[in-house]
C-alpha cells in the first residue's frame, strides 16, 4: 500500500514539496495537495501591480498546471487537523494521511488595526489594485509607509515600496510635490543590520524622511493621523500600512501554533513540535527567518528528505540551515540581493543593475523554474 | 528580579538576522498580556543595543540580560 502524503497549501513551498515527493516516490507514495481555490499566486508580483508594472492575470495560474500528473489536487478548505487519527477535516469531506505537510502560509488581518479602512497595502490582489488606483489619482501631498505588526511577509518589502514610490513619482514628474515618510518598527531603517547603512543612505539620497521605533497601534481616519505603540503620531494624505499577519485559521483551530498561529517548528528538521509525521514549511512556521518564497524554496528539500528517509528507514541527510535569499528593487532599475542563513549575516551588497535584472528575470521565469525546482545556481547568491 | 523568573513566553531567535530578534520581541509584546515576562534568546550582537533601546522607548521593563555560551537571554516585562 502506498503511503498517503497530504500537503496543505498550494503556494511555492507546498507545490515544490508535492512535486518533488511525487517524483521521488512514484510507487511508494500517493501525494495529494489541498488548496482552497486551486489558484497559485506569485505574491512578490503584488507590489508591481500597485506600481503599474505588472498585470493581475500574469501572477495567477491554475495550481493543476504546475503539478506533476501523479500529484492529486483537492480544491477544498482544510478546517481541522486531527493529529491522533491522522486525518484532515475539509469543508466537504476528509483526508487520511501518513505524512502531513503544512504549507498553509500567512493570512493578513487588516481589521485588527482600528481605522485600517483608510489605509492601503499590497499584500493581496484587491488591495494592490486599489493602491494602484489611489496612486494614479495622487497628485501631491504626504505619503506615509508604516508597519502594522510583525512578523509580516517579506521584511524588506516596506523599504522596497518607498524606493518604488520615489521612482514612480519621479517618472510622473511630480516627485517634488510628494513628501515621503518611512516609519520603521526597529532601531534602524532596514531589518538587516549589515545592509541598513546602504538603505539608510539611499533613503537620504531619495529625500525620504525616516523615523525609527514606530510600531503602528491605530489609525484615526477623520484626522488622518496614525499612532504608534511607542506613543508617537504622524499625519498623512495617503497611508500604506503593512497589515498584521497571522498563521492560517486551520492551524489556530487545530492548536498547532503559537499565539499568532505560527506552527511550532524544529529549526533544522522542519518537523512540527511533538509530531514526527507533520512537517511545516514557508510562511506557516514560527522560525526566525524571513517569511518569503525563498525560505520555502530552501526548506523544500529538507521536508522531502525527512519524509523519504522516514519511509525508507534511513537517517535524514539534510538539515535546514536558515538560508534565505532576498531580492529588493531599489527603483531606477537598481536592486540589491542578500543571502544569509542562521550563522551568516549578509555581506553589505551594493545597489546594482545586475541584482535588479536578476529580480526581473526571476519574476518572469518563476512559473517555469520554481514549482519543479529547476532554479539555476547563477540566479541565486551565496552565503559567505 | 532575576533570570530565575519564570517567563510567560520564550522566543528562540538565535540565528535570526532577518526579521531579527527585536521584531520577534515586538511580536511577543503585541500578542502578550500586561504583566507577561518574555524571554528572548539571541545570538545577534546587535540585540544588546537594540532590545534595551526599544524596551525603554516603548515603556516596558528590561528585567535583565544574561550571557550564555553562544547567545544572550533577554528578560522583558510587558507593562502596558
Amino acid at each position: 500500500m502506498p503511503k498517503k502524503v497530504v500537503v496543505l497549501g498550494g503556494g511555492v513551498g507546498g507545490t515544490m514539496v508535492a512535486n518533488a515527493l511525487a517524483k521521488e516516490l512514484k510507487k511508494e507514495a500517493e501525494v495529494t495537495i489541498v488548496d482552497e481555490d486551486g489558484k497559485h499566486v506569485y505574491q512578490p508580483g503584488f507590489v508591481y501591480i500597485s506600481f503599474g508594472k505588472e498585470k493581475p492575470h500574469k501572477i495567477v495560474k491554475d495550481e493543476r498546471k504546475l503539478l506533476r500528473k501523479n500529484v492529486g489536487l483537492v480544491v477544498d478548505k482544510a478546517v481541522k487537523i486531527d493529529k491522533e487519527d491522522r486525518r484532515v477535516q475539509l469543508a466537504n469531506g476528509s483526508l487520511d494521511y501518513d505524512y502531513l505537510v503544512l504549507a498553509t502560509g500567512a493570512e493578513i488581518h487588516p481589521e485588527e488595526i482600528q481605522g485600517y479602512e483608510d489605509a492601503h497595502h499590497f499584500y493581496d490582489m484587491q488591495a494592490s489594485v486599489k493602491l494602484k488606483n489611489a496612486l494614479a489619482r495622487f497628485n501631491g501631498g504626504k505619503i506615509v509607509v508604516a508597519i502594522g505588526g510583525v512578523p509580516y511577509r517579506c521584511p524588506p518589502a516596506p523599504a522596497e515600496s518607498i524606493c518604488l514610490l520615489d521612482y514612480y513619482f519621479h517618472k510622473r514628474g511630480i516627485r517634488k510635490k510628494v513628501d515621503l515618510w518611512f516609519m520603521s518598527p526597529l532601531v534602524r531603517i532596514f531589518p538587516l543590520e549589515t545592509v541598513d547603512p546602504f538603505v539608510a543612505r539611499a533613503m537620504e539620497e531619495k529625500n525620504v524622511n525616516t523615523q525609527t521605533f514606530f510600531n503602528v497601534e491605530y489609525v484615526d481616519p477623520k484626522k488622518k493621523m496614525v499612532h504608534s505603540l511607542e506613543g508617537e503620531s504622524i499625519d498623512y494624505d495617503l497611508l500604506i500600512l503593512i497589515p498584521p499577519h497571522k498563521g492560517a485559521q486551520v492551524i489556530r483551530d487545530s492548536e498547532l501554533g503559537d499565539r499568532g498561529g505560527w506552527i511550532l517548528t524544529d529549526r533544522h528538521t522542519l518537523q512540527a513540535e511533538n509530531a514526527d509525521d507533520l512537517y511545516a514549511i514557508g510562511d506557516a512556521t514560527n522560525l526566525p527567518v524571513s517569511k518569503s518564497g525563498a525560505a520555502a524554496h530552501y526548506e523544500s528539500p529538507i521536508v522531502v528528505d525527512g519524509i523519504v528517509s522516514d519511509m525508507t528507514g534511513t537517517p535524514p541527510s539534510k538539515k535546514y540551515d536558515g538560508r534565505v535569499t532576498c531580492f529588493c528593487d531599489g527603483g531606477f532599475k537598481k536592486g540589491i540581493m542578500m543571502d544569509f542563513d542562521y550563522e551568516h549575516p549578509p555581506s553589505p551588497p551594493p545597489f546594482s543593475r545586475r541584482a535588479y535584472w536578476k529580480k526581473i528575470l526571476f519574476n518572469k521565469l518563476y512559473w517555469w523554474l520554481l514549482p519543479k525546482d529547476r532554479l539555476p545556481g547563477f540566479l541565486m547568491g551565496s552565503v559567505k | 528580579m532575576s533570570e530565575e523568573l519564570e517567563p510567560t513566553v520564550t522566543v528562540d531567535a538565535r540565528g535570526s538576522f532577518c526579521p531579527g530578534p527585536l521584531m520577534e520581541l515586538i511580536r511577543a509584546i503585541r500578542e502578550g498580556q500586561v504583566g507577561d515576562i518574555i524571554a528572548v534568546l539571541s545570538s545577534d550582537t546587535g540585540s544588546r543595543r537594540d532590545i534595551p533601546l526599544w524596551v525603554d522607548n516603548a515603556g516596558h521593563e528590561m528585567v535583565g540580560i544574561f550571557d550564555k555560551e553562544d547567545h544572550a537571554r533577554f528578560i522583558v516585562k510587558k507593562l502596558k
